[in-house]
Formats: C-alpha cells, structure tokens, sequence
C-alpha cells in the first residue's frame, strides 16, 4: 500500500514518550503512526539523521484581514523574496508577511506542520478561514478575540455570568474557533471612545463600562477552563512594551487564581523600569513566578534582529509606536470587537531597547526550569519572521554562537542583563519539547507532538550536523498526514492540511440576548453571522473535555 | 443563513452589489424571475432583477456547447505570449479560479475597478491610514464628512443603515453630515428629523486645493486667502473645529468618485488630516468602494500573491507594477496578446475592444458590438450560485446564497475547466 511508510535507523527525539534519541524504526499507516507495517511497505532511511514529530506554532500572524492588510501594504516586503512556481506548487512572495502559499510551504520546509493564527476578531472568522484554506500543508486553527468584545462586556458588567458563558460558547461556535485570545483587555474602549488612550492598569475603570481588565481576565479564564476548553485562555496582557510592565504581567497570572492560563509573547511584557524610560529586565521575576505555578504557561516571542511587522490587535500600542520608526503605518477599528495596527519594523543589534529585548527572550528561555510552559515563539511577524527560527534553536543550543552575537549587540543592554552568565545550552530533546511536544500539549492536541502510535504521522526529518541552525533551515523529509510531502528536500505533492476548531455546548436561549444586540448594533444580520460548514472543507472538531480546576 | 419559504420568497438575503453588504433583503424567486420585494435601493434592485438573458455559450456569435467553449477559450489563452486575465468582477472561488490560471499561464491579472482603486492602494502603500469599518460608523461616528462624492447615487442605503439610526454610543439625532465637494443629488443625507447636510460645493478640479486648505486648518496653520475653490475660508474653519471637537469623525470617499489626473494625491491629504485628527480625537476614514466584487479581487489577489492587484506571472513568479501591469496600458501598447475578460455581476460592464483574440466570461445579456470569438455566460454570485465576497471595508466576509435554478455555471466552475483544457495543451 502507497500509505505505508517506514523511517528506519533514525536518531529519534519523542519526549512525551521517553524516547531520546534513541535508534528506531518509526512505521506509519492511514496518516497515522502505528505499530508495524508491512514488509514491503516504503523505507526511508535516515540513517545519520534525527527524526522528531513535526513542529507546532502556537502563536503566530499568518492570515485574516489585517494580515492581508499588512502584505497589499507592503509590496517592497515581498519584491526581494520570491517564490517560484515549481510542478504543482503556486507561486508566491516572502519578507515578513508571506503570501498564503508560501506560508505553508516555508513553514513545511522548516519541518513545521501545524501552524495557529492568533487573533481574530468574530467577524473576521471568515476571511480567515479563507485565507487558511489556501494556506497548504500545516494543519491550523485560529483564536477568537474576546476581551474588548461590546456585548460580552456588557453582559459582564450586568453580572450576568452563566450568559456571559454561553455567549462565549456561542461565539467560538459560530466562529469554528480553536481557542479564547484576550488582546490588551479592555483596552478599545478608551482607545475608540475618543480619547485615543489606554488602560495601564489592571484595576482601572474601563471608560464607558462598570468594568475593570481584571474583571474580563478572571472571566475569560474562568470561561475557558469551566468550558474544558483544550488550550485555556491565551492572553496578550496589557501594557506591551512598556517599562515597567512585568508587573502588570504577574498580576495577570496573579488573578488566574491557580487555574489555567496561557500568557502569549511573554517577552514583550518582562520589562523592568519606569514608563517612558529604557526598559531594564525583568525576566527573572517572571520566570521565578511561572516556574512556581503550574498552571501558567507561556510563549517567549523572541525578537530577532533585523526586519519584522508589528501587526496587532492592540491597536492603542500601534498609535504609540506610529512614528518610531519613521515610516508608513496603518490603524483600523473594527467592527466594535476589536482594532489593528500595521507598522513596518526592523530590530538592530545597536538599538538599546531591541538589543535588550532580544537577550530578555532568551533569558526567559534559559532561566525557565520547564521547557513544556515556556515555548517558541517570534510572535511571527511581531518579533520576526518565523524563518527565524533555526537561528533562535542555534542560540539556544550554542553558547559560544550565543556569546557572539550578544557581543555585536548593544553592550550596555547586554550588561543590564544576565544573558553573558547563562551557561545552559539546550539539548536536542529540550529543542524538541519547546518547538514541538510542548505547544502541542499546551494546545490539547493529542495527537500532535509527539510519535507513540495513534499519533498523527506529522514528522520531520533533518541531516545531523553541527551548526544547528543550518540543520533546522531545511528539513531533508517532512511528512505530513502521512504522506512524504518534502522527499530529499523536495516537493511533492500539495497538501491542505485540516482546520481545528472547538465546539463547546450551550444553552440555545442565548440567542435570545445575542440577537436583539445584533439588531441594534450589528452591521450584518444576526441570521447572516455564523461561520458555516461550507467555510471548513478539511475540519476536526477537537472535543472539549471536563470542566477544569 | 437566508431562507425561503413555501412562496418562493427568501429572507435575510445579502446583496453582492450594494458594496455595503446589505444583507436584509426580501426576494421572491418565481422560475428564473428575481423580485425584490423589500429592502431593494437603485442599485440592488436592478442588478437582481434583471432578466436571465443569453445563456448557450457562443464561439464568434454562433451557440456551441460548454465543452467547446472552454475548449476554445483554453487554445486561444494557451497560444498566446501574454495573456491578459482582466475585470474578475466575481467572487472569492472565482478570483481563486482565476489566479491559479494566470499562474499557470503566466498571466497579468488586473481588475476592471482597479484604476479606481489604486487611488487608494498607492496612498496605503506610501503612508499607511486610519480606517474604521461600517458597524464602527453605526455606533461611534457623531460627524460624517463626505469628500468629493455624491454617496447615495453610488450606495443608496447607506445613510438609512449606517447613519440615521441609534448607534450604542451616539444617536441619530446627535449625528451631522457634511458634504465637501460635490453635493448630494437626492434626500438620503437629510435626517429624518429634517436636518440638511451642510453642503460645501466646488469643482471636482478645486477639491485638491480645497481639502488642502482644510488639512492646513485643522493644524491651526494661518492661511493668507478669503476663499478657495470658491468656498470661504470661515466656513472651512468652521469645519475643521467640527472635525476637532467631533468625538468620532468619519471622513468617507468613494475612489471611483474621485474622476481627476493624480486624485491619490487627495486621497492622501485626507488620509495625513485624518492622522492630525488624532492627536486630540478620533477620527477614521471609510473608503467606500466593493462594487462589482473589486475587494474580493483585491483580497484574493493579496493574500495568494502579496499584492493587491495588477500583477504579472510571465516570468513564473508575481511580480506587481501599479503602472506598467494596467489593463488600459497593456492594451494600448499592444504589450498583451489574448484578454479574458470577467463580469460576473454586472453585463453592462464589456470588455475593452481591442484587436486580440477575446474570451468573455460575463454575466447572460451582454450585448456586444462585435461578438468575442468566445462568451460564457456565467452565473451571478448570490444569484445562481453560493459564494463569498467582501463588502467595502474589508474586513467582512458575506457568504452569498443561490437563489434560482438557472443552470449556469459559476466563473469558478468555468475557469477550472480551462485550466485543465490548457494544462492538456501544455502537457501535449
């Protein structure tokens, strides 16, 4: 059979089941791992080589509006970065917004296989979804942005928790999204009513509601474990960028009260310092706390020199940076469930605050005890391309590499931080954890991350070599559901990869409250607004489990 | 999602014309006959009712099957050096239908809106914006500016949808619209408590000057004339401190309005005022436009390509030319060898006439002067087939729904279809 594959005298790296880079076969049926395979079944030898499951992206920025937005944007992001039309592969362009097939190829080609966009807002679930569907290879999934949500925030001032609930169920239903994501909590409201400002602290009243941000992230943590949510709220704190902002940071995990959160591009919110001064690091405050609450996990957001988008929700934050880096920018409100901004961006080694930004990643990396709750990330584009990534694994495999390039950056950065008396290099299992088993377990996939039969055969296999970052740029054979979609570093075949979405329960009266806010303030109709099947033409539903402590 | 009842009548039925994603439409279907029964405006009324039309394909003006239609469609694109794919007025399967063809032939695609259009991209690819979108203007905007277009002609609901009712955080009676330019040609901009737009006229050709002047006001800058364009400066200023004391202006412009040489560049002072605006309130724009699919176009186009539009294939990867890769350009130099044509909406919109060998996709009753040596007549998204386009603020997705049994392919179904024709030929 065709669907048969054997990988043989691999080095293999699966630690989620105790395998560290032992010799063994690896036997594949039906895209899926299993026991054995027949004697004539297809064998790739891979002798000389380490196999690992696919990698898993949990936060990134590769498709919906202002995705979109950023790449008709920026034509002379993609002029320099082509990609060719090559046998039944599309043409595309690169930089740091890649065009959507290009996208799943390049991640495919770092050995990457599945791959989460992380903020939409509610009405722009379609388009992204239209965008995933022409993003080939990776399997994906999108977060829904919840926490500047109108109508949500009503329902929460009013006290109307069990409403509150079911109409956050709704929502990820009718969006087919994977996940809850809160952007800067309750920071639109002063941002759109007006002032063009932002909330900088937890406990502040939020301008036009009886709220507070607290108040929206215990709920929205409490919604996603109280729905059994596969992956828990993911939050983006407030006050990114900010001097100062670690402690905003910790009273976020704070107020998850011992219950499962997830804090996303933790880099961007590890500052120590005053408002409006450099930031110093505040990196060891935060790991010290993650390292001592299980329930908190978080994605670094690594910054890498040279260029990158910021592209976000957060669009307050977009209004402050407009003019640093004297260039173009966009700003746009959307829909009363969110804003964006766009601005081109490039990190330099000489900067202060880019070069203490970079050794602050890495130090949250190196200082965690728990690689499973402290992942990769570049929050591609935010803090760099995605193709960043086998530089990043060098940098933490590579003291001496590591140690000359803090040296090029801007020293009195470096010197404020500990990055220069870090020992630690990772191992490749460690490797494999952060880039691969641990989003996958963050995100409750259980058939991701990982080779034990019954697995998804998401699997890549790179040359062994000494430079890891050449290792990882091009994985000589990736595997995806099974099939060998790069064989000996090419192409072969295109491949759409499946969309994953939640679909928790909740009591249909909601519909009730939701329609006649709908009709009031909507600019569709409430029959018009849900996501249909036909958007999904790959889908798995991932089922939400027990309610969570 | 829309429905129909036991007479033929649907309900909740998105309209693919309006560009402002009128979705609460009334529509009875009686065999191939549209009715628009409520919520119809000038627009979507007469694009939904008009008669099926034409539907057997024709090679040179003579009826011939589909199979030989695609057939022929697929030898003349396939011969040709340069291909030019050209208008795709369709929807989101469609413009996917057709870039995978230009990839694979090595196209140029442009769109028939795109000249409109660019005014805008070439001011978002220079210096970026403030935008919001339609839900925005509905519950935040107390002051609506209008430059340089006369909106109700272009999308006649808009004023009833988006601006004369309660919004969450400002009421209709609390709204004010201005109009800068040219003056509205009907009643739709006057509340329904009586109110009139205030209305500062001049010349399309004094628009430049015009909103010049009012970026330089709302900066508190001194300006040493009486009047420009023959409005009085005390009236300018009058509108700037509107703009200024507003708590959520929207300042909105249709591109394809904006008929003078070089009007990106007014776009763009709109666009630099709007961002003055915002250091002391709020203030967005609303570049109204999706008509004829132009956004779905632009969309698809940039996230398969990374552009926005007017993009080549020929040498096997998307390259953009705002300038070179114009449908008009293109044609007059001669630079192409063969046009597909699409107008899947709207078959008043013909192809340029040129001397290449043409294929027309377009909807049924185009009237030709001189036949095209093939026309498919092709379903109308939201019609004849199920679909998804993107209204003018971009960010909204509509699903359409398929209302009639007509028969007619989709322009996706179509395209497909020539693109397996071409690749035989290639691979023969």
């Amino acid at each position: 059979m065709g669907s048969e594959l054997k990988i043989i005298n691999g080095r293999v790296y699966d630690p989620i089941n105790d395998i560290d880079g032992e010799i063994r076969d690896v036997c594949i049926r039906d895209g899926k791992i299993v026991e054995s395979v027949a004697d004539d079944a297809k064998v790739i030898d891979a002798a000389g080589k380490v196999v690992m499951p696919g990698g898993v992206d949990m936060h990134c920025h590769i498709a919906g509006h202002k995705v979109n937005l950023a790449r008709k944007f920026q034509p002379e992001d993609h002029r320099h970065d082509v990609q060719p039309r090559v046998g039944a592969l599309r043409s595309g362009t690169g930089g740091t917004v890649p065009s959507t097939f290009t996208t799943g190829y390049r991640y495919a080609t770092l050995g990457y296989t599945t791959a989460m966009e992380a903020a939409v807002p509610p009405m722009g679930a379609r388009h992204t979804l239209e965008e995933l569907h022409d993003t080939p290879v990776v399997d994906k999934g999108f977060y829904l942005l919840l926490a500047n949500n109108v109508c949500l925030n009503q329902l929460l001032e009013q006290g109307r928790h069990a409403e509150f609930r079911d109409a956050v169920a709704w929502w990820l239903n009718k969006s087919k999204a994977y996940a809850i994501k809160l952007v800067n909590p309750g920071g639109d409201e002063p941002w759109k009513g007006r002032k063009n400002s932002n909330v900088h602290d937890l406990d502040q009243p939020i301008s036009g509601f009886d709220l507070t941000p607290r108040k929206i992230i215990k709920a929205l943590i409490d919604v996603s474990n109280d729905l059994g949510l596969p992956h828990p709220a993911h939050i983006h704190c407030n006050n990114l960028g900010h001097s100062g902002n670690y402690a905003t940071t910790l009273e976020t995990m704070k107020t998850a009260d011992g219950r499962r959160a997830h804090i996303t591009h933790i880099q961007f919110h590890s500052y120590g310092g005053e408002v409006g001064k450099n930031p110093t690091s505040a990196a060891r405050q935060i790991v010290d706390y993650i390292n001592e609450h299980p329930n908190i996990s978080a994605d670094v957001g690594q910054v890498m020199f040279g260029k990158a988008t910021i592209m976000t929700a957060d669009a307050p934050l977009t209004w402050l940076l407009r003019n640093m880096s004297k260039d173009k920018w966009i700003n746009a409100d959307t829909e009363c469930e969110s804003g964006c901004g766009i601005i081109p961006f490039s990190y330099q080694e000489h900067v202060y605050t880019h070069a203490i930004q970079w050794a602050i990643g890495l130090e949250l990396f190196l200082l965690s005890k728990d690689p499973w709750r402290m992942v990769l990330s570049t929050d591609h584009p935010n803090g760099g391309s995605f193709e960043n990534y086998p530089r990043l694994i060098r940098l933490l495999m590579d003291k001496p590499f590591r140690d000359e390039q803090a040296k090029r950056a801007n020293p009195k950065a470096i010197a404020n931080t500990s990055l220069l008396d870090i020992d630690r290099e990772f191992t490749m299992r460690e490797i494999v954890i952060v880039t691969r088993a641990g989003p996958a377990r963050l995100l409750g996939l259980e058939n991701k991350g990982h080779l034990g039969v019954g697995a998804d055969a998401d699997i890549t296999i790179y040359d062994e070599m000494e430079d890891k970052e050449a290792m990882f740029n091009a994985a000589r054979y990736v595997i995806k559901g099974g099939e060998l979609f790069i064989d000996n570093h090419e192409f072969r075949f295109d491949h759409e990869g499946s969309v994953y979405h939640v679909s928790p329960s909740y009591n249909p009266e909601i519909e009730r409250v939701l329609k006649p806010f709908f009709e009031d303030y909507y600019s569709v109709q409430f029959e018009n607004y849900p996501v249909s099947d036909h958007y999904i033409a790959r889908g798995v539903t991932v089922p939400t489990g027990q309610s969570q402590p | 999602m829309a429905n129909r009842n036991e007479q033929g009548v649907w309900e909740h039925v998105p309209s693919p014309f309006c560009g402002i994603g009128s979705d609460d439409l009334k529509i009875r279907v009686s065999g191939s006959r549209i009715e628009v029964l409520e919520n119809g405006d000038a627009v979507t009324r007469e694009a939904f009712e008009q008669p099926l039309g034409e539907t057997r394909p024709m090679i040179s003006g003579k009826p011939v099957s589909l199979e030989e239609a695609v057939e022929r469609a697929a030898a003349v694109l396939a011969e040709a050096e340069l291909p030019l794919l050209a208008g795709l007025a369709t929807d989101v399967a469609g413009m996917r239908a057709a870039l995978s063809l230009a990839d694979r032939l090595g196209a140029v695609v442009d769109n028939m809106n795109s000249r409109a259009a660019m005014r805008n991209i070439l001011v978002l690819q220079d210096s970026g914006w403030m935008t919001t979108t339609l839900a925005e203007v509905k519950n935040r905007a107390d002051l609506l500016l209008v430059v340089g277009t006369d909106v109700e002609s272009l999308f006649p609901r808009f004023f009833q949808r988006h601006i004369w009712v309660d919004g969450m955080f400002v009421e209709a009676a609390d709204r004010e619209v201005v109009y800068l330019g040219k003056a509205p040609s009907g009643y739709a901009s006057v509340s329904p408590d009586g109110r009139k737009p205030t209305v500062l006229a001049c010349e399309d050709r004094d628009l430049p000057a015009v909103v010049s002047m009012l970026r330089l006001l709302v900066n508190d800058r001194p300006v040493g004339v009486d009047s420009v364009g023959g409005i009085e400066i005390q009236a300018l200023k009058e509108l700037a401190g509107r703009l200024k004391s507003a708590n959520y202006g929207v300042i909105a412009w249709a591109a394809g309005a904006l008929e003078w040489e070089h009007a990106e560049l007014t776009v763009q002072i709109t666009c630099e005022m709007i961002k003055d605006l915002n250091q002391r309130t709020r203030c967005s724009g609303l570049p109204l436009g999706g008509r004829e699919g132009d956004q779905t176009a632009t969309q698809v186009c940039g996230w398969q390509t990374g552009y926005p539009v007017r993009v080549r294939f020929s040498r096997g990867i998307p390259e953009y030319d705002p300038y070179l890769n114009a449908t008009e350009r293109l044609l007059e130099e001669g630079e192409v060898d063969a046009l597909l044509w699409l107008s899947a909406y709207n078959s008043s919109r013909l192809p340029p006439r040129v001397g290449v060998p043409t294929v027309v996709l377009g909807r049924g009753g185009m009237n030709f002067d001189q036949p095209p040596e093939v026309y498919i007549p092709v379903g109308v998204p939201g019609i004849d087939h199920a679909g998804h386009t993107y209204r003018t603020d971009n960010v909204v997705a509509v699903r359409l729904f398929k209302l009639r049994d007509s028969g007619l392919p989709s322009s996706a179904q179509v395209l497909e279809a020539i693109e397996r024709a071409v690749r035989a030929k290639l691979s023969s």
